[in-house]
């Protein structure tokens, strides 16, 4: 069979239109490089969209105690010293010009009284350091990045007579592969030539040749039950690295939001922004007990108050006043719900109260907080400013992403694949703070851009040219769901195609039982065998209908990606034999300071590019641990000694 | 409100059944009463007409000392009836016949007239374009505002002009009504009452106008070196949240207002006096 | 606190369709778009639909349910009596594509006809100063998650698709009136007049503020009150206000 392949050519492609992907494409077109951006859904409505809090980055406005200092402290600590330190430095200090850019292209944030950039409290963050909008930050993010790119689109139609002469959108249109060439015919030296993937509206295949891939896919959310997270979260990005040989890092870590709403049931899971906290409302148990007082862990006892006069102090004379319990980072506050919850202490819905209704006026939570008063109202007919909300932990973002180098954001391994967002890791270490997100978007988004483009100029004439027989492979695994082949297959669970929507729902019970907040070897060994089961399955998942906008074969495809992501975040989870960050083990209930400094590193385990999974017993991954580069002394030189402590072995800290 | 014609063939269709768009014959599928507020709109509006062309033709029963009717009022020609103190100027001679209502009823008319919420409201009520939102509008071609007459409407702010002119005759009117039937001062009757509420009525409805709004404020780039006009446009914007209410309130309170004097005028009721 | 719904529910494509009858199972605190995805899970496995967040926060769900523009993911289905037939069907304004899905190009072409945001050329990044009172009412229109349901319902271009060329659309109307009050926009000392070229060349004159744009937008953005009409009291200024014309001959105009 011969498939009809639509095919384009660019400089830079960049997979994924939210904050990172966005920001990369617009610096990628600066530097002048022609550049497409491909995205699943509409553009300027990528996952960003649904950030509320803010964006952290220390410009001081608010409390001009705050430098990138404290801003890195604060991610090192909130990461548990995991991070790749050198990235939570370049995003410590970069971050304030990133959003001060935003400015000139048309952002309008909160103001203070001088006129400057509003800055908001939230959970780990020392001074007020969020810029925000109301709770509709990454909205203007996402709303701001997409106009620029109007922008620059409107530049070009003067210069060039077309909007689209160098920066081209690709919406509705979803990447299954990475193309790769390996010159000397070995896969080890092989680089990236472009990407296949297919019209969503159509279900035509489309190849765009280019040297420099920018990977921007956003977390995997939706291999859970319960997340925050869109449709688009099923770790296509993840995978896509996977398969073009690219290594991801940390994908045991997944953070767990404290508060996603648990009633009605249609919605449980939709994020309830951290500022109801920042802005004062507290957390309650069925007793009305003010309960995180009991769950301050150790490591952060000096930081926080222990009792409520003190805790209330804070929100108006911070200087003099312990931060209340409830901004603890999200891990420990998802933690303490879920304890109060097994306890009998829930509310109603299986969840513990929210209260903003007795912290604030009316008027004020409806000003400061006006999206999640809409939607309390709209989907649950709860009005927050007279009652409780009632909120439970939900899955929220994945640290664990492609490892890439810190300061280019070149993927480990994969020459021109680049890779910025929450799609790479290392940056938030084990726990990523509330945040810390959107600025990172903005600065290793640009960076990627950077970079790719620097990359693709340099290959200028010697570019690698994508294989025939790599199309065909990829377009013959996307149009497997439709193959009769397996219709009829006998190898299949009682002879019958399996239905894609009934996997998907199996393997996010899977992982929300099995490999969720509290984690246990016995069943994280029970998660991968189901896993193993349902990868067999679903190559006789069988789709209905053609391929014209098709969501059945959609998810079919998707599936493979999904499958993919949860093996790694099973297996390193299990590997790990301590509890930190986002990995908590019921099991090994403590942190471990020699687990500090080793990365868990994911990689394809058969031969490159090719998954057969027939076979249950066998992974698809192969998990090797890896010790990070020891933190540079300056940056250690930022924490007293007693505090590192906690974190690193004596032997790290004497050399 | 007009229906439209199902024999089209596919070809020619237009709107919501043009070509390409999902294939739906109905020309709206809403299931709610859509059509009662452009309905309620139609007779009300038309009462009022009617009303108001009787009124405004009759010539008589306008004036009861102290009251003159807000139809009345700048009463402009010599023919007026002479209401001591009161807004009648002889401007147009013994040659005008008819009624001097006409001289000025265009002023507040054509401030009805081109207001955005009248606007709103004729323009789905009588013209059905649309006749409610989703509800397909029977008319083959639309050019809304972009030309003549319709483009005359951008010259509301003068009749915002003149209204805040009339507003304050009509308080002077109202002003009046504190003097008996002879002309004392400091008495009140019903009437008084009722012409000041219908003034109260006619300057929120004026102030709450959008183009007072503009004026006021609403024109800066930069509030905060405005202050005042900052927090009068506050003000104004918080009114011209209820313009809608203000219009009907002020019409119906305007007719009603010149049904009292007529009552009056024509011996029909006696205005109680209450001191 | 489950029941049978009965459904209608629009399928095909370009070339022709027809509402569908289906009966499903409805629960409590469910929204439209769970018994769609319920269909599709039990029914229809190819119902084409477009979604994304399901928290009203990306406006991609946008069809028309029994009539009436609204957000899937946000249409509770305890509005409807048990026993009604809930009817959705796609966005009546724009192509279809399949299903619920259409063909929203239209939206994106005219963003970019918009010309952009342009920075005050004497401020360099972190320097920009502007008070909460400024921003606000932009602030209004940027809440916008371009849902196009404004666009859809607008009878200028859904009962006229010829005037698609010529008009904008209230959305990018509302795009000309957010720029034209951000405090710090220096579009005029590049000579570019955001009041008049909304009427000359965006279609202002083709609103008749008959506020349908209002009355669905799932962001309560006041459209109509707060950004077209005075947008049209701006282009009025420019336009059709003799006494502001002189004015602006005689001194030029101070940019306040
Ligand atoms: C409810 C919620 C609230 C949040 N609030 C905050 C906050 O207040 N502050 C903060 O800092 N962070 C917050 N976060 C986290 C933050 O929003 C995300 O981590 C961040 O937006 C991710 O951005 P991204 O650019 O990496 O990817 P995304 O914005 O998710 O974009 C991914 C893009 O990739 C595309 N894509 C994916 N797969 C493919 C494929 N196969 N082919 C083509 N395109 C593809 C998608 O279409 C999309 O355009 C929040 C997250 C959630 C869920
Ligand atoms: S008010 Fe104007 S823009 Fe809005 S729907 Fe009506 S005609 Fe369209
Ligand atoms: S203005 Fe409102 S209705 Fe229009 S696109 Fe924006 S959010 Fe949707
Ligand atoms: S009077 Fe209604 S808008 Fe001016
Ligand atoms: S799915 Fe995002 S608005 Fe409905």
């Amino acid at each position: 069979m011969t498939t009809q392949v639509e095919r384009h050519s660019y400089d830079v492609v960049v997979v994924g239109a939210g904050g990172a992907g966005l920001r990369a494409a617009i610096e990628a077109r600066s530097q002048g490089m022609r550049t497409a951006v491909i995205c699943k859904s509409l553009f300027g409505k990528a996952h960003t969209v649904m950030a509320e809090g803010g964006i952290a980055a220390s410009m001081g406005n608010v409390n001009e105690n705050d430098n990138w200092q404290v801003h890195f402290r604060d991610t090192m600590r909130g990461g548990k010293f995991l991070n790749q330190w050198r990235m939570a430095e370049l995003h410590a200090k970069e971050a304030p010009d990133r959003v001060w850019e935003l400015e000139t292209w048309g952002a309008l944030f909160d103001r203070t009284k001088d006129g400057k950039i509003s800055q908001r409290n939230f959970g780990g963050h020392e001074y007020p350091r969020l810029a925000h909008v109301g709770d509709r930050t990454g909205l203007e993010l996402i709303r701001t990045l997409q106009q620029k790119i109007v922008s620059l689109q409107q530049e070009d139609k003067k210069e060039f007579g077309d909007y689209e002469a160098r920066l081209k959108v690709f919406q509705e249109c979803t990447v299954t592969r990475i193309l790769t060439r390996a010159e000397s015919g070995s896969a080890a030296d092989s680089r990236v030539c472009g990407v296949f993937g297919y019209v969503r509206e159509s279900g035509r295949f489309f190849v765009i040749e280019a040297p420099a891939v920018v990977l921007a896919t956003g977390g995997i959310g939706k291999s859970f039950k319960v997340p925050s997270n869109s449709w688009e979260y099923t770790g296509d990005g993840h995978a896509l690295a996977l398969l073009a040989g690219a290594q991801l890092i940390n994908m045991e870590f997944v953070q767990f939001h404290p508060t996603g709403m648990v009633w009605p049931p249609s919605v449980k899971g939709i994020l309830v922004t951290e500022s109801v906290r920042g802005d004062g409302g507290v957390l309650r148990n069925s007793d009305g007990k003010r309960f995180m007082f009991d769950y301050i862990p150790e490591v952060f006892k000096e930081k926080y108050a222990q009792d409520e006069a003190e805790a209330d102090g804070w929100y108006t004379a911070p200087d003099t006043h312990r931060r209340p319990p409830e901004l603890l980072p999200r891990d420990e506050v998802a933690r303490a719900i879920n304890a109060e919850v097994k306890a009998g202490h829930g509310s109603p819905h299986g969840g513990v109260f929210l209260d903003v209704s007795t912290r604030l006026p009316a008027e004020e939570i409806r000003r400061r907080l006006p999206s999640m008063h809409h939607q309390f109202k709209e989907l649950a007919d709860v009005d927050i400013t007279a009652e409780p909300m009632e909120v439970g932990p939900t899955c929220h973002y994945v640290m664990g992403g492609v490892d890439v180098d810190p300061d280019t954001a070149a993927a480990t391994g994969v020459p021109g694949l680049f890779a910025a967002g929450e799609v790479a890791g290392g940056m938030h270490g084990s726990n990523r703070l509330g945040g810390n997100s959107l600025s990172d978007l903005l600065v290793f988004g640009r960076r990627a851009g950077l970079y790719a483009a620097t990359y693709a100029a340099e290959l200028a004439g010697s570019r690698p040219q994508v294989a025939e027989e790599q199309i065909e492979g990829a377009a013959a695994e996307a149009l497997r769901p439709f193959s009769a082949e397996y219709a009829g297959n006998t190898d299949t669970v009682d002879g019958r195609p399996e239905n894609p929507y009934s996997l998907h729902q199996e393997l996010q019970q899977t992982m929300n039982d099995l490999v969720g907040i509290i984690r246990r070897a016995g069943e994280m060994e029970e998660a991968l065998h189901r896993l193993a089961d349902l990868r067999v399955r679903s190559r006789t998942a069988v789709v209905e209908g053609h391929r014209q906008f098709n969501p059945g074969w959609h998810l079919a495809i998707d599936l493979r990606n999904m499958l993919l992501v949860s093996e790694c975040v099973a297996r390193a989870a299990l590997e790990r034999t301590e509890s930190r960050g986002g990995h908590t083990r019921d099991d090994y209930p403590q942190m471990d300071r020699l687990w500090r400094k080793s990365n868990l590193v994911c990689e394809l385990a058969e031969y490159r590019g090719v998954i057969t999974g027939q076979d249950p017993a066998m992974g698809q991954i192969k998990l090797t641990r890896r010790d990070m580069l020891p933190i540079r002394a300056d940056l250690l030189a930022l924490f007293e000694k007693d505090e590192l402590l906690k974190y690193l072995t004596d032997e790290e800290l004497s050399a | 409100m007009g229906t439209l014609d199902t024999t089209q063939t596919p070809g020619t269709a237009t709107g919501v059944r043009t070509p390409g768009r999902a294939s739906i014959p109905d020309r709206h599928l809403r299931t709610d009463r859509w059509w009662l507020a452009p309905a309620v709109t139609v007779a009300v509006l038309t009462a009022f007409v009617i009303y108001s062309t009787w009124r405004a033709f009759a010539n008589s029963d306008y004036y009861a000392a102290p009251y003159v009717s807000p139809f009345y009022s700048p009463c402009l020609a010599t023919n007026c009836v002479p209401m001591p103190a009161g807004a009648d100027v002889q401007v147009f001679g013994p040659w005008w016949g008819i009624s001097p209502a006409l001289l000025v009823l265009i002023f507040p008319l054509g401030f009805r007239l081109t207001c955005y919420y009248y606007r709103k409201a004729y323009y789905r009520g009588f013209w059905a374009a649309p006749p409610a939102c989703a509800v397909a509008e029977p008319h083959p071609k639309y050019s809304g505002e972009t030309r003549f007459p319709l483009i005359l409407q951008n010259i509301h702010r003068y009749f915002f002009y003149f209204a805040v002119i009339f507003a304050v005759i009509l308080s002077y009117d109202a002003a009046l009504g504190f003097r008996n039937a002879a002309g004392q001062w400091g008495h009140m009757g019903l009437g008084t009452l009722v012409l000041l509420g219908n003034i109260a009525l006619i300057w929120l409805y004026t102030l709450s106008c959008h183009s007072c709004r503009h004026v006021v404020g609403g024109r800066l780039k930069n509030f905060s070196r405005h202050p005042v006009r900052y927090r009068m446009w506050t003000w104004v914007g918080k009114l011209n949240e209820r313009h809608m209410a203000l219009a009907w309130a002020s019409l119906v309170s305007v007719a009603l207002a010149d049904f009292y004097v007529y009552l009056v005028a024509s011996g029909t009721f006696h205005d109680p006096h209450l001191f | 606190m489950s029941y049978r719904g009965r459904f209608k529910i629009w399928r095909g494509d370009a070339k022709g369709g027809a509402l569908q009858e289906f009966v499903v199972e409805v629960n409590e605190g469910e929204v439209v778009l769970d018994i769609i995805h319920r269909l599709q899970a039990t029914q229809a496995p190819d119902l084409a639909v477009r979604w994304n967040c399901k928290a009203g926060k990306c406006g991609s769900c946008s069809a028309e349910i029994n009539g009436r523009p609204r957000l899937m993911c946000m249409t509770r289905m305890s509005v409807f009596d048990e026993s009604e037939t809930v009817t959705v069907t796609p966005m009546r304004t724009f192509p279809v594509v399949r299903d619920l899905v259409t063909d929203v190009s239209f939206n994106y072409t005219k963003a970019r006809e918009i010309p952009s945001f342009v920075p005050p050329p004497q401020l360099g990044p972190g320097e920009y100063r502007m008070q909460q009172e400024d921003v606000g009412r932009s602030q209004e229109f940027r809440k916008c998650i371009e849902c196009f349901l404004c666009q859809n319902v607008c009878h200028v271009v859904r009962d006229h698709e010829e005037n698609k060329t010529a008009f904008a659309g209230p959305r990018f109307l509302m795009r000309i009136a957010e720029l034209d009050m951000h405090p710090l926009d220096a579009a005029e000392e590049t000579g570019l007049d955001r009041k008049s070229t909304a009427q000359d060349e965006h279609g202002l004159g083709y609103c008749n503020i008959t506020k349908c744009c209002t009355e669905v937008c799932p962001e309560h953005i006041k459209i109509t009150d707060n950004a077209l009409i005075p947008l049209k009291e701006r282009a009025a200024d420019r336009k059709y206000d003799p006494l502001v014309w002189l004015g602006s001959m005689i001194r030029r105009r101070r940019t306040d």
